[in-house]
Order: structure tokens, then C-alpha cells, then sequence
């Protein structure tokens, strides 16, 4: 399940994937990025803090996310990792791509 | 009962007059089952008349399984000298029973005087018995942490895991009120010296049971002729306490029974599979093509497993290869994502004006996409059904709490179907027919139907879930000794047909018999007479007529067992429990838990009334009628039993015998 909230900012998404991101929810992490940046909410943050599980299609949605809200001009960044999530990010190197943030205020501040 | 007498074989006389009497007994319930069903059903009232000669063949098929029986009947003479160097672990086990009631037992356990270690197995995990256990020297077990969240088995469970944790050669069960005799060991391990015995049984005798033993607790029956004529087919079983068992036995037993297990849940997994992988195929559709081939690989997997499974290769080899196939095939998927995840970045990295500076390196390499596609991370997992289908096809049994269990589990009395499962192995079993331990019996009626109707879910359950007439590695005579014990708790059924034909003559007449005349007496007569003489000869010296009672008397409880048996076996429902009275809240008597026998009772008193007035109006012959009275007050005599039941109350003090 993929929450989505708009209240921080007007160009702000907080996509909240609850669970397990895995080849099943990964479409719609994609459908609600994208949905989120052609409202132009191009600065999207996927806050993680309830998604316990990450496989290399979950990896892939949030990357293809990133791709699209950079060519809009904004930025996608995740905050709060759970220690599996981190660890898949770190295995593959991608945290030196998607820098991870504690918070969800955090990934917003920093700007 | 006096200890150390030499046991002494059943002479060879009595052995022949009982074979005699058996003889004369088949025969004669022959002749008369016969002519019942040839020549006297009355099918003019079919609906009565069928029903009660189905009890009648029910009763004279549960006599030739007591000749059959007896045939053999075996009294085993003193046992060779204990082998001085044998380790014994010996187990008490317990629930929720008082630690004081334990303790006595552990004490008693300790002073065995055969070299042991003593253990007290709490499955209640109680604070207060673990400290007692320690300050008197004894060992302490509980369920390990691999129990939490999975099947716990009761007391074979509780067995299992102590299994696990002890080494000793042999071990001997004891319940928690089954104080042991120091002797108990010395006079049974001798058996062991013959490497086919697995098991020795001893009897089970009660110490807080008067004469007059209402409840009728002791089983004189059963523990003598029943156990010593199985004994004689190598057919008698275990009954969960005072036995002594071969470790080595039940360990092949669980390794046995470990890969049955896993077998069939794989042979039962892969044949599933297929409409699986259709279901996974249905789901995964919208996941893209990389999946779907992905599915294509597990369907090939599947395939060649079932394949190799019928070629009857190794299990282990066959789940290992199939693993490492869905790991592959969960593999392409990875690459499939890391592919157009690296797209993604060079898209980005193309970008203007973000500066990255090509720090969007990733690395994907082997390391990498072996470890996303792993079992437990692979993408496929996501598939539920696929996930459930992979840990199906594996020889872990994560969904018990041991991968052997040397005990069986498949019953609420594990130790029938344990020694039934030795016998398939071809275990030999020993019946050793003298006293060395001293229990307490239920002390109210409530607690002893609630024993008793988990007896008979028990047995009832091991034959429905492993009739012993189809059972791989028995013999014969074994087949039958253990259908013989389930036969008997089919009792309950036959009780309604013999408790309502003759209110239905007396009330109204109707005969299921075409004849009460000399005809019925020619035939029933000397059946009677061989098969009670055959009962006298065996019981000798035995109280066996509460048991009688008991097995017609309970005819409520039996009907119960076999209904919630079959529930639970076939329709997976709860077996349910007697609800008795709290203590302290209901001390008179508890005429509810015999309210269909009162009922019953009532109606027979009734009957015999109207049955009396009818013959006085010559509603009826005296012939039919005298024949009916007879029949219930026998009936009324069996069933007076609950009268005295209901109102039983255990003394105060419960003395205990031993040191």
C-alpha cells in the first residue's frame, strides 16, 4: 500500500509505501511519483519509516521515481530506512546516489 | 499387591481351556449370528430390527476380538538381570498438577535404585517447580525456544523436546502421579537384552481407589489378559506412563517419520504446483515480461522436480535443485530491474545542469544480483503463492518446532499411535505384568469422563488418520489387536439399539425379533453361556464387572469420541472437553454429566410399567414380555452404575503410598 501526502508544501509529495515494497506495489510507487510530479510537486520525498522490505523491483521504482522528478527539475530523495532497506541501498551502492535522511523534515530542510 | 514375587507363566491347562472355550465361543456366536440375520430379523419394523442386529454383530465380533486375544495370552516369568552399565533418563511429566504431587513423584524417581538421571518435564514452565526440581537434586526441562509460535503436541511434544536435550539409553515415562518403585528399573531393563524389544509396559494401578472403585479406575481387564493376550500377538502398546523405551527405537522412529513427513509434503507441494504457477502467472501479468518468464523457469523447475521425485531420487538433492532453479529464475528478474534501474541513472546522469559529476556509479555485479535474488529477498517472493510453494518444496519442516519428533503427534494419546508405528518398524514390545508404579485416579466423575473421552478421541483419532488394517510392516495378528481396541469404542452406537428395543416391545409392541421362542433361546443360549464362561475363566480373580458397566454405561461419552473424532480428523474441528464443575462451587451431586443416562433409565422404568399393564391386558405374550423385563433390568442394572458415580466423592485425604 502507497500513502501519498500533500499537506507539507505546495511542491512537495510525501509518498509513504507501508509494508513490503516489493514487484507487487512497485507500479504503483511509480503511478503515484509520477502523479505526484505532473502536479508539479517535483520535490518528492519517500519516507520509509513503515516499509520494512525492499526488493530490486521496489529498488527500481524508487530510482525510476528519482528519473522523473529530476527531469522535472525537482528531486526525490528517502528518508528513515529500515535496516533491511539500508542494507539492499548500500549492496548496491545506490546510497551514494539517494543520499538517505533520518526524517522526513530532514530530506525537506537540507535544500 | 506384594513386590519381587516371581512372575509366573500361565500354565499350559489353562492356556488349553481358554483356546477351547474360544473355539466354542466363535462358533456358537456363529451359529446364532446366523440365524439372526437369516431367520429372525423381523423386517416387517426393519428400522428397529436392522439397527439392533447390527449391535448384536457389533457385541459378537468385539467377543472374537477378546478370544482372538486371549489366544495368545502370554504371562511373562521375571525378567533376565538388568544390564548393570545401561543410562537411563526418567521423565516426569507434568502440567499444571500441584508441585508438592510432583516432588513426591521426582523423589520417588530419585531413589530408583538402577543408576539414572531423574527429570522433571514442566510443560506449565512454573517458577516454583523449577526451584523445587533444583533444591532436590533433579533435572529441570521445559520447551526450548524453537516451540514458541508452532504446534506444541501436548505431552508428546513435551516428551520430544526432552528427547532432544538427554542422552541416556533408555528412558522411563512417568505422569506426574505415577510414583515409581525403586525396583521399577531393575525389574524391566533385562528385557532390553533381547535388541528387537523397544518398549516395556507396565501396569497402570491406582492408589486412592477403594474396593468398591465406583468410577472404576483400575483396569484389571486391561492391564492382565488384554495386554498379556497382546502381548502374546508382539501387539502390546505403550500407554504413556510406566513404561520403559528404547531411545534408539523412538529416535528411528521420529528420523523415520521425519522423512515420510517431508516426502509427502513435497510430493503433495509439487503436485499443487501447477495450478500455482497458473494463479502466480494471472497475478504477475501486470509485473512485465521479465516476470512471466521468471514464472515460465519455476513452472520448468517444477517439472523436472516431479520428474526426479518419480525416479525416486534423494529428496534432499531433488528440493535443493529446485531451490537453486527458482533462485535462478528469480535471478533474470533482478537483472531485468538492475538493467533498467542503470538506464534510469544514465538518463539522469544525462541531464543538464545537475552537476552529479558521475557519482551515479552503481555496482551490480554477481555478489549483487545473487544476493537480491536469494530466497529470501528475491523478487518472487513477492508472489505469495510462489513464496508458499518454495518453502513447501524443502525438508525443514519449518512449521514444527523440531524436524523429528520421535513421538507421534498425530493423536491426543500419543503413545498408542507411537507403539503402533514401532510395531510397523518391527520393534518388539514386552507387556510386564506386575505394579511398579502407584498413580492417582480421577477423583470425581467429572475429571474421569473427561479422561475417558480423551482416551477414546485418542484411539479414535490414530484410526481414522492410520487405520491399522492398511498399515505398511505389521503382522496380521498385530492388525487385528489394535482394530480390536478401536472396535471397542464403537460401543456407544450399540448401546442405543440395546437400550430401545425393549422399550419398544413393552411400549408399543414392536418385535425385532420374528421370535421370542424356543427357536432364540436354542440359539442364544449356549453363546451366552460359552462366552460368559470364556469372560470368567479370563477375568479370574479380577473385578471386571465395572468395567462392564462402564463400557455400556458410558454409551453417551463413546458416541461423543466417535463424532468429534471424525470432526477433527476430517473437518479439522476442536475435540472439546467435559465442562465440570469448578471446585468449591458445586459439591453435590453432578447429575448432569450422566443426564442422558438418567434419562434412559427413566424411559426403561416407564416401559417395564406399560409393558407389565399391556401383558395384563393381553396386549402382549408373557414370552416377549418376561424376555424384555429381563433385558432391562440387566439394563438398569448396568446403567445404575452413574447413580453411584454421580454422587462419588474421593476421600478428603488422599494417602499416598511409596517411601
Amino acid at each position: 500500500m502507497i500513502e501519498l501526502d500533500t499537506t507539507q508544501a505546495a511542491d512537495v509529495a510525501v509518498v509513504r509505501p507501508l509494508g513490503r515494497l516489493t514487484m507487487v506495489h512497485a507500479a504503483d510507487l511509480r503511478e503515484v511519483v509520477s502523479g505526484a510530479v505532473q502536479d508539479g510537486r517535483t520535490r518528492v520525498v519517500v519516507d520509509l519509516g513503515d516499509c520494512e522490505f525492499m526488493d530490486s523491483s521496489g529498488l527500481g521504482a524508487v530510482i525510476g521515481g528519482l528519473k522523473q522528478a529530476r527531469q522535472a527539475g525537482g528531486d526525490l530523495r528517502i528518508a528513515g530506512l529500515q535496516p533491511q532497506v539500508m542494507t539492499v541501498l548500500q549492496l548496491t551502492n545506490l546510497d551514494r546516489v539517494l543520499r538517505p535522511y533520518g526524517s522526513v523534515a530532514e530530506a525537506l530542510r537540507d535544500d | 499387591m506384594s513386590r519381587h514375587r516371581a512372575l509366573r507363566v500361565v500354565s499350559p491347562a489353562r492356556r488349553l481351556l481358554i483356546r477351547v472355550l474360544v473355539v466354542l465361543t466363535v462358533l456358537a456366536g456363529l451359529d446364532y449370528l446366523v440365524w439372526r440375520w437369516l431367520e429372525s430379523v423381523n423386517w416387517t419394523h426393519w428400522w428397529i430390527a436392522v439397527p439392533l442386529a447390527l449391535a448384536e454383530t457389533f457385541s459378537l465380533v468385539d467377543a472374537f476380538f477378546f478370544g482372538l486375544t486371549t489366544w495368545r495370552i502370554r504371562q511373562r516369568a521375571d525378567a533376565p538381570p538388568a544390564p548393570a552399565d545401561a543410562t537411563v533418563d526418567v521423565f516426569v511429566t507434568t502440567y499444571d498438577e500441584p508441585v508438592e504431587l510432583v516432588m513426591a513423584t521426582a523423589r520417588a524417581a530419585l531413589a530408583i535404585r538402577h543408576p539414572h538421571r531423574t527429570w522433571v518435564l514442566d510443560d506449565g514452565d512454573r517458577e516454583e517447580m523449577r526451584t523445587a526440581a533444583l533444591q532436590a537434586g533433579v533435572g529441570y526441562l521445559t520447551r526450548s525456544a524453537d516451540w514458541a509460535g508452532r504446534p506444541r503436541h501436548a505431552k508428546a511434544g513435551n516428551l520430544n523436546n526432552a528427547l532432544l536435550v538427554t542422552e541416556g539409553e533408555f528412558l522411563l515415562v512417568l505422569d506426574a502421579d505415577q510414583v515409581p518403585s525403586p525396583d521399577i528399573l531393575t525389574r524391566t531393563l533385562g528385557w532390553f537384552d533381547d535388541p528387537r524389544v523397544g518398549l516395556v509396559q507396565t501396569p497402570q494401578w491406582f492408589s486412592n481407589v477403594d474396593d468398591a472403585d465406583v468410577l472404576g479406575s483400575q483396569a484389571p481387564l486391561f492391564y492382565g489378559p488384554i495386554q498379556q493376550g497382546k502381548d502374546g500377538w508382539n501387539a502390546a502398546y505403550f500407554c504413556g506412563s510406566n513404561a520403559v523405551v528404547r531411545r534408539d527405537a523412538l529416535m528411528q522412529l521420529g528420523i523415520v517419520g521425519y522423512v515420510r513427513d517431508v516426502e509427502r509434503g513435497v510430493t503433495r507441494a509439487l503436485r499443487a504446483a501447477g495450478s500455482v504457477v497458473a494463479g502466480a502467472r494471472r497475478e504477475a501479468a501486470r509485473h512485465g515480461p521479465a516476470v512471466l518468464a521468471a514464472l515460465d523457469s519455476v513452472d520448468v523447475a517444477v517439472h523436472r522436480a516431479r520428474t526426479e521425485l518419480r525416479a525416486g531420487q534423494p529428496v534432499s538433492e531433488i528440493t535443493h535443485r529446485f531451490q537453486q532453479r527458482v533462485d535462478d529464475a528469480g535471478r533474470d528478474v533482478v537483472s531485468d530491474d538492475l538493467a533498467r534501474l542503470q538506464a534510469d541513472l544514465a538518463e539522469i546522469e544525462a541531464l543538464p545542469s545537475l552537476g552529479t559529476g558521475g557519482a551515479l556509479a552503481t555496482r551490480i555485479d554477481d555478489v549483487v544480483l545473487t544476493t537480491l535474488a536469494h530466497r529470501s529477498w528475491s523478487p518472487l517472493g513477492a508472489l505469495e503463492s510462489v513464496k508458499a510453494l518454495v518453502a513447501a518444496v524443502e525438508v525443514d519442516r519449518a512449521d514444527e518446532a523440531q524436524p523429528v519428533m520421535p513421538l507421534a503427534t498425530i493423536s491426543v494419546t500419543e503413545d498408542m499411535a507411537t507403539a503402533m508405528r514401532l510395531h510397523a518398524l518391527g520393534w518388539h514390545t514386552v507387556y510386564h505384568h506386575e505394579v511398579l508404579a502407584r498413580g492417582l485416579a480421577p477423583e470425581s466423575l467429572g475429571a474421569m469422563l473427561q479422561q475417558r473421552l480423551r482416551w477414546s478421541q485418542g484411539t479414535l483419532q490414530v484410526m481414522l488418520k492410520e487405520n491399522p488394517l492398511v498399515q505398511r510392516g505389521l503382522s496380521v495378528g498385530q492388525r487385528l489387536m489394535y482394530l480390536a481396541t478401536m472396535w471397542s469404542y464403537l460401543a456407544g452406537f450399540a448401546a442405543l439399539a440395546f437400550l430401545a428395543a425393549p422399550v419398544l416391545y413393552l411400549v408399543a409392541g414392536v418385535q425385532p425379533v420374528t421370535s421370542y421362542g424356543n427357536a432364540f433361546w436354542l440359539h442364544l443360549l449356549p453363546y451366552l453361556v460359552v462366552s460368559q464362561v470364556l469372560f470368567r475363566v479370563v477375568g479370574h480373580g479380577l473385578r471386571t464387572w465395572r468395567g462392564q458397566q462402564y463400557s455400556l454405561a458410558l454409551f453417551p461419552l463413546w458416541i461423543r469420541a466417535c463424532v468429534t473424532a471424525v470432526g477433527n480428523v476430517f473437518f479439522s474441528r476442536e475435540l472439546g472437553f467435559v465442562v465440570t464443575p469448578k471446585a468449591g462451587t458445586d459439591r453435590g451431586p453432578t447429575w448432569r454429566l450422566v443426564r442422558p443416562q438418567l434419562v434412559a433409565m427413566t424411559v426403561l422404568v416407564v416401559a417395564a410399567a406399560i409393558g407389565v399393564v399391556r401383558l395384563q391386558h393381553g396386549l402382549a405374550t408373557p414370552q416377549g414380555t418376561y424376555v424384555n423385563l429381563a433385558w432391562v433390568a440387566y439394563d438398569l442394572t448396568v446403567l445404575s452404575i452413574v447413580l453411584r458415580a454421580a454422587r462419588y466423592r474421593a476421600p478428603r485425604v488422599t494417602e499416598r503410598t511409596g517411601s
